[in-house]
C-alpha cells in the first residue's frame, strides 16, 4: 500500500429507505457510488484488486443513523466539501455524506477506533411499557447494578449493564437516549439495556419490532466522534 | 420520503425487505397525474431473477423515454411475503409508486420459461385481477404478455388480454397511441382490443377459436371476427442502431443473479442447433456497431458504478466485432479494474486468447456446450462442434493454465441409444485424459483437473426442427441419468469427474406447457389452487400437487410429450409467422433424421425464410 494515499474518513446518515439495506449491501453501494462520482479511489494491490474502503461499527438492519462511518484511500482530493459534493452527485434518497476529513497517516482504521455509540430508542405507536419510563430511567441511574444475560455467538455470560452504559436519559418526546459501550470488544445494544429495564420493572421484554432506534454518532475510547480524529481541508 | 406500500413492521418481519422497497440508483419516478398510460412490468419471479433480465431494463428505459408514460416493475412476492399479503389482503403493488397494480392501464408479463405460469396467476391473483381475460372489467389493466414463451402464448392465452409477438421495440408506440385514442374517444376495452389485434406482432386470444380432431389434436385455428388477422407476424428490428438501449439501466441493492452492467452486442445466432428455439427464433442475426456498443458502454459505466461488463448475446464468439470491442475495454477501462465478462463464447484459440486477457485463469472454467456424447447425435441436433474441436481446445486451456472444465449436455435427444448416452462418460474421461497428456506432471503443481458433466433433459421446443419430436418421460429420464451415472464410476479418471443432472419431472412439466394447447389452462389453474408457486425453485417445487392436478383435469402428458406429430399436424403455435418456414423446419427434422449437418448462416443460406425481413446476416457478403 503506497503511503502517498490520502485517507479520508468520510461520515454519512442513513434514512428511510435505506434502513432495509443490510450491512454488506451498502458496503457494496459505496463501491458504485464511488465509481459514479468519479473519486479517485487507491485500490489493494495483489490478486484481486478493490477499492481501500473499510466501514466502522456494521447498523443493523431497521436501525437509522445520523452517523456512519467509513475510511477510503484517494490518490488525489480537492477539499472536504469537494469529496461531500461528489459522493452526494451519486447518492440514492436516504444516504447522505455529512463530514469528510482527512486522517493523520498513521491513524486506527474506523473499526478499531470505535469504543462508544449514542443511540435513540422511541417506541413504535402503542408498544410503549406499561410503567413509567422516566422513572426506570431514574432508577437505573441510580442502581450499583443492573444485571442481565448476553448471548454471543458462542455463549451466554451475565455482564452489569452499569459498566457499558455510560449515559442515560429521558427525553420530553417519550424516547431514550443512550450512550453505549461499542466496538470489536464488548458490543451492547440498544435492546439489551431495554430488555433489562423491562426486566428491573417487571415487564417482559420487548420484541425488536416495538422499538425504533437510530444512532446519532460513534465515539473513540476518549469519547471523541470518530470524525475529529481528522482535519477538515 | 417516497410512499410505501408496506408496514416498516412488516418490511422488517420479512426476508430481504430489499426486494420490495424500489428506490434503486436508476429507477424511474415521475409524477403519475401527468401521465397517460401506467404500465406495470413484471416478470413472474423473484426479485433477484426479475432483476436481471435485459429486456426489461430495455423496455423500462424506451417506455419511461415517453412523456405521457410512467413504466414501473413488478416482481413476484416471495413466499413469505406471499402469505402475509393474502392473510392481510394487502395488493400487489408496483416498485416506484407502491401503487396497486390493479389501478394501472398496463400489466406487461414477461414469459421467460414455461415453469413460471403458475407465478403468473399468483401475480394476477395477488394484484386483484381476475384471472380469465374474459371475466376483466373495463378498469382492469389491459393484460400483456412477451418473451420467448409467447411464441406458444396458447397453453396461458385465456389469462391474457393479449400477447405481443417478436422485439417490443416495434410495436408499443402503435399500441399506446392507439390506447390513448381509444380513451379519449370513450371507447371500451373490446374496442381497443378490437383495434389492437390489427397492430403488426399482436395477438389477442379471445378472437381466435381452436376446434379439434378426435384424437385431440388441432384441426382449425380461426379467427372470429372479421378484424383479426389469420396470422400473426414477429416484430423485429432490423437496424440495431437505431433503436433506444439503456444508457442508465436501474442498480439493485442487493446481489442479483447477473449484477454487472449488459452490453447486448447483437441479437440471434447463426449456427441453427436444432434444438434450440432462440436459434431459429430470432433469426436473422442482426449486429450492433462498434460505435453504437462503445458509446454505450461508457454510458452504462458512468451512470451505475459497476465493475463488469458482459458482453451478451446467444453466440458472442459470432459476433463479428469482438476482438476489437475487446481490446477496446482494456484499453480504456482496466486501469477503472473493470471487469469483462464473457459467456456463451466457443471455445477455440481464439476465444482462450480474449480470455485469458479478461479473466483471470485460476479462478474461471471454461465450459464446452457439447450437448451430446457421440458424434452421430451431434449431427443429429446440428451441433457444429466434433471431438476434435473439444480435444484442441481444452488442450489449449489446459496449456494456458486452466484446469476446470464444464461439459453441457442433454439426455434424451431424438434417436438417442444408450450407447450414445454412454458416450458421454467417455468423451468427459477423454478430456480428462487430455489433460494429463498435455500438461506435463512437474506443471501440474499437484492440482487436480476438474471435469463436471451437466445433463439436462431435452426438451422438444415449438419453432425448432425438433417441435415434431417425441419427448422422454420422466422415468425414461431417470433412467439414462442412472444409466450414465453408472457409466462415470467406470471411467480410468473417474477421480477428475463429476455428473450432475436436472430435475426429470420438472423438465416433463416443462414439455408439457412448451408444446401444449389452450386445453392445458385449466390444469395451470389447478395446480395454482393446489398452492404450485415457483416451480421452477426446488424448495418449493411439488411434484405430488401437480400429479393430482394432472389426474383431476385428466389431462394425458403423453399426448403433449411422448407422442410422435405427423409432418402434416396443424401445431397451435402454426398462426404465428416467425420468417423461418414451417417448410425449413421441417426440412431440417428430416436432415436430422438422416443424420446430416447443415451449415450456419455465414457459410451458406439454408433458405429458412428469414430473408424476408430484409436484412441483417442473410445480407452480408459471404
Amino acid at each position: 500500500m503506497s503511503s502517498d494515499n490520502i485517507k479520508l474518513r468520510v461520515k454519512f446518515s442513513k434514512h428511510g429507505f435505506m434502513k432495509y439495506i443490510g450491512h454488506l449491501d451498502v458496503m457494496r453501494y459505496f463501491q458504485k457510488v464511488i465509481r459514479r462520482c468519479g473519486l479517485d479511489i487507491a485500490y489493494s494491490e495483489g490478486f484481486s484488486p478493490h477499492q481501500i474502503m473499510s466501514f466502522a461499527q456494521p447498523l443493523g438492519v431497521g436501525l437509522e443513523s445520523e452517523g456512519e462511518y467509513m475510511d477510503i484511500e484517494v490518490h488525489t482530493a480537492e477539499s472536504s466539501q469537494k469529496v461531500i459534493d461528489m459522493m452526494n452527485s451519486a447518492q440514492a434518497e436516504g444516504i447522505k455524506v455529512i463530514d469528510v476529513v482527512r486522517l493523520p497517516e498513521k491513524s486506527e482504521n474506523a473499526m478499531a477506533s470505535v469504543a462508544q455509540a449514542s443511540y435513540n430508542v422511541r417506541f413504535r405507536e402503542g408498544r410503549t411499557p406499561s410503567f413509567d419510563i422516566k422513572k426506570a430511567i431514574d432508577d437505573f441511574n441510580s442502581a450499583d447494578e443492573v444485571l442481565i444475560e448476553k448471548k454471543t455467538k458462542k455463549s451466554t455470560r451475565e455482564v452489569n449493564l452499569k459498566e457499558f452504559v455510560y449515559e442515560i436519559n429521558y427525553r420530553a418526546d417519550n424516547s431514550i437516549d443512550m450512550k453505549l459501550c461499542a466496538g470489536s470488544g464488548t458490543n451492547i445494544k440498544p435492546g439489551l439495556v431495554l430488555e433489562g429495564i423491562y426486566k428491573r420493572n417487571g415487564a417482559e421484554a420487548p420484541e425488536a419490532t416495538d422499538i425504533l432506534i437510530t444512532r446519532y454518532d460513534l465515539f473513540d475510547i476518549d469519547g471523541k466522534p470518530l470524525s475529529e480524529a481528522g482535519e477538515h481541508f | 420520503m417516497k410512499k410505501q406500500a408496506l408496514s416498516d413492521e412488516l418490511l422488517l418481519s420479512i426476508e430481504k425487505p430489499e426486494r420490495y422497497i424500489g428506490n434503486e440508483i436508476n429507477a424511474v419516478y415521475k409524477d403519475k397525474e401527468k401521465v397517460d398510460i401506467r404500465f406495470a412490468m413484471c416478470f413472474p419471479d423473484v426479485y433477484e431473477i426479475g432483476m436481471s433480465h435485459l429486456g426489461i431494463q430495455i423496455l423500462y428505459d424506451m417506455f419511461n423515454k415517453r412523456n405521457d408514460i410512467w413504466c414501473e416493475r413488478v416482481y413476484s412476492p416471495w413466499t413469505d411475503l406471499d402469505k402475509i399479503m393474502r392473510d392481510k389482503n394487502i395488493p400487489l403493488f408496483a416498485l416506484e409508486s407502491q401503487d396497486p397494480v390493479r389501478n394501472f392501464d398496463f400489466l406487461g408479463i414477461t414469459l421467460q420459461y414455461e415453469m413460471c405460469y403458475t407465478n403468473i396467476l399468483q401475480v394476477l391473483d395477488l394484484s386483484g385481477i381476475p384471472l380469465n381475460a374474459a371475466e376483466r372489467a373495463e378498469n382492469d389493466p389491459i393484460v400483456i404478455g412477451g418473451g420467448p414463451c409467447s411464441y406458444n402464448p396458447e397453453p396461458i392465452a385465456e389469462f391474457f388480454d393479449m400477447f405481443y409477438i417478436g422485439e417490443g421495440e416495434i410495436s408499443y408506440d402503435p399500441l399506446f397511441d392507439l390506447y390513448k385514442k381509444v380513451k379519449a374517444e370513450g371507447g371500451t376495452r373490446k374496442d381497443f382490443l378490437v383495434k389492437a389485434c390489427q397492430i403488426p406482432g399482436i395477438y389477442v386470444p379471445q378472437f381466435y377459436e381452436t376446434s379439434y380432431n378426435e384424437d385431440g389434436t388441432v384441426k382449425s385455428f380461426d379467427p372470429v371476427i372479421p378484424e383479426a388477422p389469420r396470422t400473426v407476424k414477429k416484430q423485429i428490428v432490423m437496424d440495431m442502431d437505431s433503436v433506444e438501449y439503456p444508457d442508465a439501466p436501474i442498480v439493485p441493492y442487493i446481489r442479483v443473479t447477473q449484477d454487472r452492467a449488459v452490453l447486448e452486442v447483437m441479437r440471434g445466432c447463426i449456427r441453427g442447433c436444432r434444438f434450440c428455439q432462440a436459434g431459429q427464433i430470432y433469426r436473422p442475426v442482426r449486429e450492433r456497431s462498434l460505435d453504437f456498443l462503445k458509446k454505450k458502454a461508457k454510458a452504462i459505466l458512468d451512470s451505475t458504478g459497476q465493475d463488469e461488463i458482459t458482453l451478451s448475446s446467444l453466440s458472442t464468439s459470432d459476433f463479428s466485432g469482438l476482438g476489437e470491442l475487446v481490446n477496446w475495454l482494456i484499453d480504456n477501462y482496466s486501469d477503472k479494474y473493470v471487469n469483462i465478462s464473457l459467456p456463451s463464447l466457443r471455445i477455440d484459440s481464439f476465444a482462450l486468447d480474449i480470455m485469458a486477457k479478461v479473466q483471470d485463469v485460476k479462478k474461471g472454467s471454461l465450459t464446452f456446450a457439447s450437448e451430446a456424447g457421440s458424434q452421430r447425435l451431434r449431427d443429429v441436433i446440428n451441433k457444429g462442434i466434433t471431438f476434435d474441436d473439444i480435444m484442441r481446445g481444452s488442450a489449449e486451456a489446459f496449456k494456458g493454465g486452466w484446469n476446470k472444465v464444464k461439459l453441457y449436455f442433454m439426455l434424451g435427444l431424438p434417436t438417442e441409444t444408450d450407447e450414445d448416452v454412454k458416450a458421454i462418460a467417455e468423451l468427459a474421461n477423454a478430456v480428462a485424459a487430455n489433460y494429463f497428456e498435455t500438461v506435463p506432471k512437474e506443471d501440474r503443481k499437484g492440482i487436480r483437473v476438474m471435469v463436471t458433466s451437466s445433463a439436462s433433459f431435452f426438451i422438444p421446443k415449438p419453432f425448432t426442427p425438433f417441435e415434431w419430436a417425441p419427448m422422454n418421460t420422466a422415468e425414461e429420464f431417470l433412467r439414462k441419468a442412472h444409466l450414465l451415472s453408472d457409466e462415470f464410476t467406470k471411467q480410468i479418471n473417474k477421480k477428475s469427474l463429476k455428473f450432475q443432472y436436472h430435475e426429470n419431472y420438472l423438465s416433463e412439466l416443462e414439455g408439457l406447457f412448451a408444446r401444449g394447447d389452450r386445453k392445458l389452462s385449466k390444469l395451470l389453474r389447478k395446480a395454482y389452487e393446489k398452492g404450485c408457486m415457483y416451480d421452477s425453485w426446488s424448495e418449493s417445487f411439488d411434484v405430488d400437487k401437480w400429479k393430482s392436478a394432472i389426474e383431476e383435469c385428466g389431462i394425458d402428458i403423453s399426448f403433449y410429450t411422448t407422442r410422435e406429430r405427423s409432418l402434416d399436424e396443424v401445431f397451435p403455435w402454426d398462426f404465428i409467422d416467425i420468417g423461418v418456414t414451417k417448410n425449413f423446419l421441417k426440412r431440417e427434422w428430416l436432415e436430422a433424421m438422416a443424420g446430416r449437418v447443415t451449415p450456419n448462416c455465414r457459410q451458406k443460406c439454408s433458405g429458412c425464410g428469414a430473408a424476408s425481413f430484409g436484412g441483417g446476416v442473410c445480407f452480408e457478403q459471404r
